[in-house]
């Protein structure tokens, strides 16, 4: 058994909007969901799968379901934090490979910027979660957890704020094409290293942007993807893990990744050199990092020299990574930047994406993404796909 | 020393209830399995290593070391969150205070220290500079 093959990817779209005072939240989704049809060629009446994550108003998919007035005969709301719209992307091909489904329609949106939440302030994740009263009181915010694993990659392999500095670099050269990025100047790794510490050792700079707005996606059947005008670009593998603090056996110098990567590559026969593009989840530039390791783009703990000297801009380096300018410069919609990292890939196996970081021939891309506190609990997942 | 941050009180449960009693006299301690003899954080009924529910309270030292640490500067009042692994073998999420934010390394020896917690909720375990 196997999704490869039986599902493509035929409606993305992204709200260009990035401040959203004016707009509810269920607003935001169905406006998503509106443009992803569209997109396809599709209306409302054709989507028989709906899928979001935990984040959305209401109990699970119903309350959103019944505002766009859907009507389904498979529901998913999966939620592994920022990541789930990759693992939705998987769920949905895993469904229409068993007939449950025909035109699958994902969607997320929120609007952390104009509600003043950011990744700097605690949050209670679940008061019944059994680790919350071990770790509420210190003060883990979303930042400082990330610090953490990045603290400790420093000690472990000695990289560098400088290095991390590139990855921010590298998408600010992205963003700079891109007309509805938040940060559209071009930055240099003093300017990173330069900013503020936020939670040592990371920047200001290290870290993404707090936006509004959102994001949606169709994935379709093989015979419905044929029958429509827009570019073939077919799911070929998917991958999904958590990790956690193992007991107490922590490890905060690699990620799930090292699962739900070998998983994807593994289903859809390629290997980490044959990957054209890849989006990865960005949250902070360490997140980067450590992904990238453990999806295989370089060895463990050489994550660092990987995505120094400009290696992941697109046209210059080896690996052209969220041409979009991802959540450091773009758009971190709802705090969850997964469903951004499936679009601007499918934009590029379609080429569409800008001119300026368009590359050439792009026929198989990685979207890859964490949900949750790396330096915690995070889920993983991974999805690979290619243009027909 | 700048002021210290107001430390939420702990949502206890049954399960978790001995842990917090004992740390209102002062005394830490950990889970651990007479299954498999391994100690865990943070405390549960069921071992996270062999599922066995023969696990009991142990008074622990309090002595570990720094695991990772982060000194959050966006906040009010300075703090920071660690990882300590424990001499007993676990390692735990928890704080570093009465301390130089910027001397902090990994690697360096710490002690536990309780800190009151707000309204009268149970004390909770940091650690400074052994």
């Amino acid at each position: 058994m196997t999704i490869k093959g039986k599902a493509y990817i035929a409606g993305a779209f992204e709200h260009p909007t990035r401040l959203a005072r004016d707009k509810s939240v269920a607003q935001l989704h169905a406006e998503c969901a509106l443009g992803a049809l569209r997109d396809a060629g599709l209306t409302k009446e054709d989507v028989d799968g709906y899928f979001c994550a935990g984040d959305a108003p209401g109990l699970g998919p119903l309350a959103m379901a019944d505002y766009m007035n859907l009507t389904l005969r498979h529901l998913d709301s999966t939620d592994v934090g920022g990541c789930s719209y990759i693992a939705h992307v998987a769920h949905a091909a895993e469904a229409i490979a068993m007939g449950k489904c025909r035109v699958a329609l994902i969607t997320l949106a929120g609007r952390p910027r104009s509600e003043g939440h950011s990744g700097a302030v605690p949050r209670v994740r679940g008061a019944d979660a059994p680790d919350t009263q071990w770790e509420f009181p210190t003060g883990v915010a979303t930042v400082n957890a990330y610090a953490m694993c990045a603290a400790r990659h420093m000690h472990q392999y000695g990289t560098t704020a400088e290095q991390l500095a590139w990855i921010k670099v590298a998408a600010s050269h992205h963003a700079q094409w891109n007309e509805h990025a938040m940060l559209r100047d071009v930055i240099t790794v003093e300017q990173v290293v330069g900013s503020p510490l936020i939670a040592t050792p990371l920047h200001r700079l290290d870290c993404c942007v707090v936006s509004d707005g959102g994001g949606a996606l169709v994935v379709v059947a093989p015979e419905i993807a044929h029958s429509l005008k827009r570019p073939l670009v077919k799911v070929l593998g998917a991958g999904e893990s958590m990790k956690g603090q193992m007991g107490g056996a922590v490890d905060l110098t690699y990620s799930a990744a090292v699962r739900s990567g070998p998983a994807a590559f593994a289903e859809a026969g390629v290997t980490p050199k044959d990957i054209k593009y890849a989006s990865v989840y960005d949250s902070f530039t360490i997140t980067v990092l450590i992904q990238l390791e453990d999806l295989g783009f370089c060895e463990k703990g050489q994550g660092g020299r990987f995505v120094a000297d400009g290696n992941l801009i697109s046209g210059t380096g080896k690996l052209p990574w969220n041409t979009d300018g991802g959540g450091l410069c773009n758009n971190h919609p709802a705090n969850r930047g997964g469903i951004t990292k499936v679009i601007e890939a499918v934009r590029q196996l379609r080429g569409e994406a800008h001119p300026k970081v368009q590359v050439p021939n792009c026929d198989l891309a990685l979207a890859h993404g964490t949900g949750g506190l790396l330096g915690s609990r995070h889920g993983a997942a991974t999805l690979i796909m290619e243009r027909e | 020393m700048a002021k210290e941050r107001s430390i939420p009180a702990p949502l206890t449960n049954p399960e978790t209830e001995p842990f917090w009693a004992a740390a209102r006299e002062g005394r830490f301690l950990l889970r651990a399995c007479t299954a498999c003899g391994r100690a865990h954080w943070y405390p549960r009924a069921v071992c996270p290593f062999c599922m066995s529910e023969k696990t009991e309270w142990r008074e622990a030292s309090g002595r570990g070391e720094i695991y990772s640490v982060s000194v959050m500067k966006r906040a009010p009042e300075v703090y920071a969150v660690a990882y300590v692994t424990l001499e007993e073998g676990p390692t735990m999420m928890t704080n570093i205070v009465d301390c130089d934010f910027d001397a902090l390394a990994i690697g360096q020896a710490v002690a536990l220290t309780w800190r009151p917690t707000q309204g009268d909720g149970p004390p909770y375990p940091q650690f400074k500079p052994a």
